[in-house]
C-alpha cells in the first residue's frame, strides 16, 4: 500500500487517490483541428515512464486534482504539488 | 514405529498435564506444550500422511511452516480447521487430527497402489493425456485424487479484527540476531516492536543454546524483554509476518487473539533466520527422513526423537552438534559426512567422504545406503546447508546475490528498505547473529559475545541433487516433483525457473517450496550448464505462509462485504411492504407487497399508467453547481448545452466522456439564474462529481464556480401518472402551474420543496425534493391521499417497465462502452454545436462515422418476452452477431412483450425481421421504433 502526499490533507493510502493523466499530456484544442492520429495519440498515447514521473491524480476524499511527483520503479515519491490557481 | 519419547528432555512439554487425542481413529497421549507432530513423533507414528500426487506414505519433515508433509485436518470443539501444519498447532486435549487427501487413512490408504504407476505419470501428465479426451470429463475424478483437506461449512469462525498501527522500528525474528537487534535499540530508547512466529521467543536459541555473554539464552531473552517494555515497545508472539507491501507497510497475523495488523514501520530489521536444506537419495521422501535442525528442535523442546538407530547425512558441521545430543540421549548416532575431513566426533560413529545413496525401506525407513553399502537405520537425518529465509526481503523489492561460501543466495545490500541479519543473511552462527543484530540496532559497542562451542565457524561443501543416482529423487515432497521431473522440463525447454515452477508445479505447494525450490533451482543450474546464479529464482509474493480468509477479510463478509447505501425512508418502506434489493449500490424497493415479484411489478406499472403511482427516487444525483461561471462549465462538460437554459426550466443531456462515449445521462435543472442542479444516476453521481471539478479545478482554475454534492440532503418521492397533480392537491401541496421540464422551489411545512415536473415514465410526473430531515413528512401526506385516487406505491421493477414502455435508457444497459449520443438518435449537438465539449471530436473519427455502428432500437415479437443478453443475428444466412437485448419486459398497458436492443445500422432496418438467438434457438422480431408507448407524447403534455 503506497502512501501519497494529498498537498491538502497530507500522506494518505493509495485507495484515496485516482490516477488521472501524466502531465506535460495537455488537450490539443481547438480540438476539430486535431488530425484522427493526433487526437488518438491524446486519447490513448502515454509515455508511461520507467523511473521519475509526473502525474496528475485525484484525492477522491477531498476532490482535489494535483501533481504528483514519483518513482514508477522504487515507489519513491518525491512531492506534490497544487494546480496552478490553487492553494493549500 | 520407531520415534519415541526420552524420559527426561523436553523443555516445553508438562508431564503432568497429558492430553489425549486421536490421530485417523487411533487415540493416542502427548503433552501439554507438544505440538500436534511432536507428540505424533513421540507416539511413533511414522506415515503422517500421503502425496499428493502419487499417494506415497509420508513422515514430519521440519519443524516449522517448512513442514511440507504432516498436514492434517483437525476438529477441536467440534469444528473442524482444514489443512493445518502439525509443527504450527498446539497440542489440545479431545484434538482428532485427520491426514489430508487418504482413504481411510494415511497408513492404509487406498491409492497407494497410484506410486506404482509412476513410471507413465511424469510431470505434465494429466494435462497431456487428458486434454484429449476432454479435460472438463476427467478433471473431477482426477481432482478427487489430489487435493488437500476438507472445508467444514458449519466452522464459520468470527473475522479477525483488523488493525492499523504504525511503529518506529519493527524486528521480525527473535532468534539470536533478532533479539540482539531489538535489544540493542531498546537499550538506546527505541519503541521496538519485536515480532515472533513461534509462541516463545528466542529462534535457534531454543534448541540449539549456547552461551551470551557468560550466561544460558534465556537470560538473554529476558534481559531482551526487559529493555523492550522499558523503552515502551511491544513484544508479539505467535504473530507470523506474511506479507511486505510498498512503503513500508507489513501484513501480520497474530493468533491469540485473533488479529490482522497492518504495520506501517519506519524501519524494519529482518532476522527470519534460515531453513534447513534436504539431501538427495533414492526414496528420500521415506517416512523416518527427516531434517537434522528439525530432530535437534523436536529433541530439545519436546524430548521426542525419530528413532534410536539414526543416521545423519550431512556435508557441514552443524549437524555434528545434532549427532552429539541425539548420542547422548541414548540414540546409536553414524554421521555420514560427505567431507574427508571435519570436526572431532566422541561418542559417535563417524564415516568420513561417505554419502547415503538410498533409503531403504518400504513404508519407513528400515536402513541406509552409504558408499554403496547398507546400514540399518530407522531414521535418517539430512543435513544439506541452510537457505537464509529471505521471503520478505524479496517481497519488499529486493535482490539477492549468490553467495559461494557462505552456499547461499543472501540479499543485496540496499536493494530494499530493509536491514537483514543473521542466518537470513546467510551469517550462520551465533557470534555472527549476535553481532550483525547488535549493530543494526545501533547498539553502543560491544556486541554481546557468544561461546566458541556454539559458534561453528560452518565451512559448508555444497550438496547438490545428483542425477546420476539410480532411484527417484524426491525434490519437492509437498508436491510430489522428483529430479527426473526437472530433467523432463529441461529436455522440453522448460528452463526458465518460472517456468520449471508451473511445469512441474515444483514449489507451488502450501509450504511456498521452502526446502525445494533450492534443490529444484541447482538441478536445472546443473541440467542446462548454467551457474545457479544464472538460473535465477522464482518471485517471492505474499503470503509466507497460508493465512485464513478469515482473518485477511475480517469482519467484511456478508452484510459488510459491501454495505449498500439507505435510504432515509428505509423503515417506512418495510412498513408499507416494500421488498428490497440493491440497485446501483442502494438498496431500493424493488415491489410492495406479497405475492410473485413480477406480478406485482406488472400491477404496479399498470397502476401508474391508470390513475397514479409513488416511488422513492432520492438516489438520483444532485450536484449543485453554482456561480457565473457554472453555465460555462456545463457547457464544456456535457453534450447538450445547458448555459441556454432558462431559470426555472429543466433540461435532458449527456456526459461523454474524452472519447465520445456516453458516460451518463440525466436531467439538469436551472432553478434559478446562477445555479444549476445536475441529476446524475444514481450510481454514477461520484464520477460525474469528478468530471465537473476537473474541469472547474482545471479549465476554470476555480474561477466562477463551486459544485455542491447534496445528494444524501435530500429526499426525492416521485408522483407520475394521469392523477398525479389531483393527488398532491388533495395532500395540500401547492402545485403551481407548470409546464412538463418546469422546475419550482417553494416551501411546505416551513421547509424547502423542489418541484420539478420531470418524467421519466412518460406519464405526468412530479418529482417533490425536500431536505431529508422533512423527508417522512412528506411522504406521511403522500400515502395519506394516496387511496382516494386509487394510486399505490411502486418499485424499481415497476419503473423499469415503465421507461422501457418509452424507449428511455439506462446508461450502462440499454448503451455499452462503445456508444456514443448518435448511436441513441441524439444527433443534434454533434451536428449543430459549434463551441468546444468534452468528447467532441471523437464524434468525428472515421469510427464514429461509420454507417455500421450499432444503434438502439426498440423489438416486437409475437412471443414470450425476450432474453435480456440475446444476441441479434441475420433473420436468414450465417449467425452473425449484429447486436444484443439491452432489455425487455412485459408491457402491461400494452399487453404485450416490448424490448430495446443495440442493433447494427439499426434504425436503417426499421420494420425489417431479424433474428434472437439464444440458448440454440432463434425466434424472429420486427424492428421498432424506441418508444412503444404514447409516441407523441400526448400523455405528457395533456
Amino acid at each position: 500500500m503506497q502512501r501519497f502526499p494529498c498537498p491538502f490533507c497530507g500522506l494518505r493510502d493509495e485507495t484515496e487517490f485516482h490516477f488521472v493523466v501524466e502531465v506535460g499530456h495537455p488537450r490539443p484544442e481547438p480540438a476539430e483541428d486535431t488530425s484522427d492520429a493526433d487526437w488518438a495519440a491524446y486519447l490513448y498515447a502515454y509515455l508511461a515512464p520507467k523511473g521519475a514521473a509526473s502525474e496528475i491524480w485525484l484525492h477522491l476524499t477531498c476532490g482535489e486534482y494535483f501533481v504528483l511527483h514519483r518513482d514508477t520503479v522504487t515507489r519513491e515519491v518525491t512531492g506534490s504539488d497544487p494546480l496552478p490557481g490553487a492553494a493549500p | 514405529m520407531s520415534g519415541w519419547r526420552h524420559d527426561t528432555l523436553g523443555s516445553t512439554i508438562d508431564r503432568n498435564k497429558p492430553l489425549a487425542f486421536t490421530f485417523d481413529g487411533q487415540p493416542l497421549t502427548g503433552f501439554a506444550g507438544d505440538t500436534v507432530a511432536s507428540a505424533l513423533m513421540a507416539a511413533g507414528v511414522q506415515t503422517v500422511g500421503r502425496s499428493f500426487k502419487y499417494h506415497r506414505p509420508r513422515g514430519l519433515w521440519g519443524l516449522g511452516a517448512e513442514e511440507p508433509n504432516a498436514i492434517f485436518d483437525i476438529t477441536h470443539n467440534g469444528y473442524t480447521r482444514p489443512n493445518q501444519r502439525g509443527t504450527l498447532v498446539s497440542l489440545a486435549d479431545g484434538m482428532e487430527v485427520r491426514s489430508v487427501n487418504t482413504a481411510p487413512t494415511a497408513a492404509k490408504d487406498r491409492w497407494g497402489w497410484l506410486d506404482r504407476l509412476h513410471r507413465f505419470l511424469p510431470a505434465g501428465f494429466y494435462y497431456k493425456t487428458f486434454m484429449a479426451g476432454g479435460w472438463m470429463r476427467w478433471e473431477p475424478r482426477i481432482r478427487a485424487l489430489a487435493g488437500l483437506g476438507t472445508l467444514d461449512p458449519d466452522h464459520a469462525p468470527k473475522g479477525a479484527a483488523q488493525i492499523n498501527a504504525k511503529t518506529p522500528l519493527m524486528v521480525i525474528g527473535s532468534g539470536p540476531a533478532g533479539l540482539a537487534a531489538a535489544r540493542a535499540a531498546a537499550e538506546r530508547g527505541q519503541a521496538v516492536w519485536l515480532m515472533e512466529a513461534d509462541a516463545a521467543l528466542g529462534g535457534s536459541l531454543r534448541w540449539r543454546g549456547g552461551q551470551i555473554d557468560g550466561q544460558d539464552p534465556q537470560s538473554f531473552i529476558d534481559a531482551t524483554r526487559a529493555a523492550i517494555n522499558a523503552a515502551g515497545g511491544r513484544i508479539f508472539t505467535g504473530t507470523t509476518v506474511w506479507g511486505a507491501f510498498d512503503h513500508r507497510l507489513f501484513a501480520a497475523w497474530q493468533r491469540e487473539p485473533q488479529r490482522h495488523w497492518r504495520i506501517r514501520a519506519d524501519r524494519v530489521i529482518l532476522a527470519a533466520g534460515a531453513i534447513e536444506r534436504p539431501i538427495w537419495f533414492a526414496n528420500n521422501d521415506l517416512p523416518g527422513v527427516m531434517s537434522a535442525e528439525a530432530a535437534l528442535h523436536g529433541l530439545r523442546l519436546f524430548g521426542a526423537l525419530p528413532g534410536k538407530q539414526i543416521v545423519v547425512t550431512t556435508a557441514n558441521d552443524s549437524a555434528y552438534p545434532v549427532a552429539f545430543a541425539l548420542a547422548a540421549a541414548g540414540v546409536d548416532v553414524t554421521i555420514a559426512d560427505a567431507r574427508p575431513e571435519g570436526p572431532k566426533a566422541d561418542g559417535v560413529k563417524i564415516r568420513r567422504s561417505a554419502t547415503v545413496t538410498a533409503a531403504q525401506g518400504r513404508t519407513h525407513v528400515t536402513g541406509a545406503v552409504i558408499n554403496g553399502a547398507l546400514q540399518a537405520a530407522d531414521a535418517i537425518l539430512t543435513a544439506g546447508g541452510h537457505t537464509p529465509s529471505v521471503h520478505l526481503w524479496c517481497q519488499a523489492g529486493g535482490k539477492l546475490d549468490w553467495n559461494a561460501s557462505r552456499d547461499a543466495l543472501i540479499p543485496r545490500p540496499n536493494t530494499a528498505d530493509m536491514t537483514v541479519v543473521g542466518a537470513a543473511n546467510g551469517s550462520f552462527g551465533l557470534r555472527a547473529a549476535l553481532s550483525e543484530g547488535h549493530s543494526a540496532g545501533d547498539g553502543h559497542p560491544p556486541a554481546p559475545s557468544a561461546n566458541v562451542e556454539a559458534d561453528a565457524p560452518y565451512p559448508i561443501a555444497p550438496v547438490r541433487p545428483d542425477p546420476a543416482l539410480p532411484g527417484r529423487q524426491w525434490v519437492d515432497l509437498q508436491n510430489d516433483v522428483t529430479l527426473k521431473d526437472v530433467g523432463l522440463a529441461a529436455r522440453e525447454g522448460f528452463t526458465s525457473v518460472e517456468h520449471l515452477k508451473r511445469y512441474t508445479t515444483l514449489g507451488m505447494a502450501t509450504d511456498q517450496g521452502r526446502t525445494s525450490n533450492f534443490g529444484g533451482l541447482a538441478a536445472m543450474a546443473a541440467q542446462t550448464g548454467r551457474t545457479i546464479p544464472e538460473t535465477g529464482t522464482t518471485t517471492y509474493r505474499p503470503p509466507f505462509q497460508p493465512v485464513p480468509l478469515t482473518v485477511l477479510g475480517g469482519p467484511r463478509r456478508c452484510e459488510l462485504f459491501n454495505p449498500p447505501k439507505r435510504l432515509a425512508l428505509e423503515s417506512a418502506h418495510r412498513d408499507l411492504g416494500a421488498r428490497f434489493r440493491e440497485y446501483g449500490g442502494w438498496l431500493r424497493p424493488a415491489v410492495y407487497g406479497d405475492g410473485d415479484e413480477a406480478d406485482l411489478a406488472q400491477q404496479g406499472a399498470a397502476t401508474a399508467r391508470k390513475t397514479v403511482a409513488l416511488f422513492d427516487a432520492s438516489p438520483l444525483g444532485k450536484l449543485e453547481v453554482i456561480g457565473p461561471n457554472a453555465g460555462q462549465l456545463l457547457d464544456f462538460t456535457g453534450y447538450v448545452r445547458m448555459s441556454s437554459l432558462n431559470p426555472g426550466r429543466a433540461r435532458y443531456g449527456f456526459m461523454l466522456r474524452e472519447n465520445g462515449v456516453i458516460f451518463d445521462d440525466g436531467v439538469v435543472l436551472r432553478p434559478a439564474e446562477d445555479r444549476w442542479i445536475v441529476s446524475a444516476s444514481s450510481s454514477h453521481v461520484d464520477g460525474v462529481r469528478f468530471m465537473l471539478e476537473d474541469a472547474r479545478q482545471d479549465r476554470l482554475a476555480r474561477k466562477g464556480v463551486a459544485i455542491h454534492d447534496v445528494t444524501a440532503a435530500w429526499t426525492t418521492l416521485t408522483a407520475t401518472g394521469p392523477r398525479a397533480r389531483m393527488m398532491l392537491e388533495n395532500a395540500g401541496i401547492p402545485v403551481p402551474d407548470m409546464p412538463h421540464m418546469g422546475v419550482v422551489e417553494t416551501a411546505l411545512d416551513d421547509a424547502a420543496l423542489r418541484i420539478a415536473r420531470v418524467s421519466f415514465t412518460g406519464d405526468l410526473s412530479y418529482e417533490l425534493s425536500v431536505p431529508t430531515h422533512h423527508a417522512d413528512a412528506l411522504r406521511a401526506r403522500l400515502d395519506r391521499a394516496l387511496a382516494a385516487v386509487d394510486g399505490q406505491w411502486i418499485g424499481l421493477e415497476s419503473v423499469m417497465i415503465l421507461r422501457a414502455e418509452k424507449g428511455f435508457i439506462l446508461i450502462g444497459k440499454d448503451t455499452d462502452g462503445i456508444t456514443m449520443p448518435h448511436d441513441l438518435g441524439w444527433g443534434g449537438p454533434r451536428e449543430k454545436r459549434a463551441d468546444e465539449y468534452l468528447g467532441k471530436r471523437s464524434l468525428f473519427t472515421p469510427e464514429a462515422r461509420s454507417n455500421n455502428r450499432r444503434q438502439l432500437v426498440g423489438l416486437t415479437v409475437d412471443s414470450a418476452p425476450l432474453v435480456t443478453g440475446a444476441h441479434l443475428v441475420p433473420a436468414d444466412g450465417p449467425r452473425t452477431s449484429l447486436g444484443f437485448v439491452t432489455s425487455s419486459y412485459q408491457s402491461p398497458v400494452l399487453g404485450r412483450p416490448i424490448a430495446l436492443a443495440l442493433l447494427a445500422d439499426g434504425r436503417a432496418r426499421m420494420g425489417q425481421t431479424i433474428g434472437v438467438f439464444n440458448d440454440g434457438t432463434v425466434v424472429e422480431a420486427t424492428i421498432s421504433p424506441l418508444c412503444a408507448f404514447d409516441p407523441g407524447g400526448e400523455r405528457l403534455h395533456g
